[in-house]
């Protein structure tokens, strides 16, 4: 049986039609050697772990445009209710809108019940928001917290899929830090624990990443209590430059202060010269 | 698959570009009394795999489940949207709604947006009037009843052992190694499937589950 596909009406819903033709468009200008401007991109490592008494979400603090840093301490973790949090890779713009969104309406959902929203709650209006768009909303989450149900974790793709689990990795570092978390994980950690395991493989994406850097944020949900840490860990101290040590400003003074290399042993050989001859040249400086 | 960001191949690598798929082996098989159903839980993203633990055995009612392959976020969203139609049909019928009904949802659904879906369908379950049931709604929409159906990328490796192994009227018990053993033999082969291997049983007395982790797997002399 052949599948024949009759050019027809588009009938309902969005059309996606300007999304090819931009693509064209891109790929032309591209061809010219003209660049169109890059979205600001979270290159990102998110993660999130589901521990004894609630979930602790990680990010790190790296915003580009392109292979540049735009924003070196952006936050990535995004307040959705007061007892749901999450994280958001991808492009910018979209992570940010799409979690003031569905915080807005989740705000407007929690009157209406008279009860805390709840974490799967979260979880179907991203989804179906996201994949309503078809995935032209670039924005890969992390949701997270702790409801009466009890404490859920959830990765959101743009596409509109998603997966509960108990732990979970997004964004370009993500393979780095599924490595620490695939290594270490245990079922019902103590919170100290969580936050470490967390903490460590925000760091393996920073460290192993060019898409992720600077500092590293985490965000600690349990029943009643939310504890936002920025900066939780400032993984990339920026150095201290030589040239204004003692508040005097010296461009080019590489001097190091005494003390700064250990000497071991100090040995002094005096060389006994006499002096035989003495002339003086005179430079020609006409 | 159309990459929608720019292609900024170094900094950020193929499968933060590619869609979400469950690669898959799933299989659904009648028996007296009710069905067997099974897949592997393996989703990827391009050659990551994104969650080795993946549930695609969705339940759609208390004794009707689908098998779900293709793009995850498709299948999902048809999963979620004929939950609440059956869930809507059968409050309004006020009796438990046929299998038979819920494959026609399904097939609604992934005929009339054929051109825009990529899902690969399996429904399965058990209804007083008919009994045990196993719906196939593969790709294009179209949707017919096997005793036993296969589906997903690895079930192309184990048309051969299906059938030749399968036989009319076996028993519940025997359905389940038929169904494990089919499995097995698909995710050793296929790279898009893999993980553990979960199972249901559906039945007039509800709802079986199991899980057959990795080194709990039937072996094979060349596997």
């Amino acid at each position: 049986m052949a599948t024949v596909s009759v050019c027809q009406y588009h009938r309902g819903g969005f059309s996606f039609e300007n999304c090819k033709r931009n693509a064209l468009l891109e790929a032309d200008i591209n061809k010219l050697g003209f660049s169109s401007p890059a979205a600001r991109k979270t290159g990102t490592t998110i993660c999130g772990v589901v521990y004894k008494d609630g979930v602790v979400l990680g990010a790190d603090t790296r915003a580009t445009e392109g292979m540049v840093v735009a924003d070196k301490n952006c936050s990535k973790i995004h307040y959705i209710s007061p007892n749901v949090y999450c994280c958001g890779a991808g492009t910018a713009a979209d992570t940010e809108m799409t979690t003031q969104i569905i915080s807005s309406n989740l705000e407007l959902h929690s009157l209406s019940t008279g009860r805390l929203p709840r974490v799967a709650t979260a979880n179907r209006m991203l989804k179906q928001m996201l994949f309503r768009y078809q995935g032209y909303i670039g924005a890969a989450l992390v949701l997270g917290g702790v409801d009466s149900t009890g404490p859920q974790l959830y990765s959101i793709y743009p596409h509109g899929s998603t997966d509960k689990l108990p732990y979970v990795t997004m964004g370009s570092g993500s393979l780095a830090a599924m490595a620490v978390f695939e290594d270490r994980y245990r079922p019902n950690m103590e919170e100290e624990e969580a936050k470490r395991l967390v903490r460590d493989a925000i760091a393996a994406g920073i460290f192993n990443d060019l898409g992720s850097g600077s500092n590293i944020d985490l965000c600690v949900i349990t029943k009643g209590k939310v504890d936002y840490l920025r900066p939780h860990d400032v993984a990339n101290k920026k150095g201290v430059r030589e040239d204004k040590i003692n508040g005097r400003p010296e461009t080019g003074n590489y001097r190091y202060k005494h003390g700064t290399t250990g000497v071991l042993t100090k040995a002094v050989t005096h060389l006994n010269l006499e002096v035989v001859e003495e002339s003086v040249q005179t430079m020609d400086t006409t | 698959i159309v990459s929608t960001f720019n292609n900024y191949n170094d900094l950020y690598p193929d499968w933060t570009q590619r869609e979400v798929s469950t690669g898959t082996t799933i299989m659904a098989v009648e028996f007296e009394g009710g069905v067997v159903i099974g897949a592997d839980s393996r989703t990827t993203t391009g050659a990551y795999i994104a969650n080795r633990v993946t549930d695609k055995l969705t339940p759609i009612h208390e004794r009707i489940f689908c098998c779900r392959s293709g793009s995850a976020a498709d299948t999902q969203a048809i999963a979620d949207a004929v939950t609440y139609q059956l869930g809507f049909h059968s409050i309004e019928l006020d009796e438990a709604p046929l299998v038979q009904t819920a494959a026609s949802l399904f097939r609604e659904m992934c005929y009339r947006y054929r051109e825009e879906l990529m899902a690969g369908i399996i429904v399965a379950g058990w209804d007083p009037r008919r009994g045990g049931q196993v719906y196939t709604v593969p790709v294009g929409g179209m949707m017919t009843r096997q005793p036993v159906s296969v589906g997903g990328s690895g079930s192309s490796y184990i048309y051969g052992y299906v059938d030749s192994n399968y036989r009319a009227g076996m028993s519940k018990e025997e359905c389940l190694k038929f169904t494990a053993e089919a499995l097995t033999l698909a995710m050793e082969r296929d790279g898009s499937s893999g993980g553990v291997v979960r199972l249901a049983v559906i039945s007039e007395q509800g709802v079986e589950r199991q899980v057959i982790l990795g080194n709990q797997l039937p072996k094979f002399s060349t596997v």
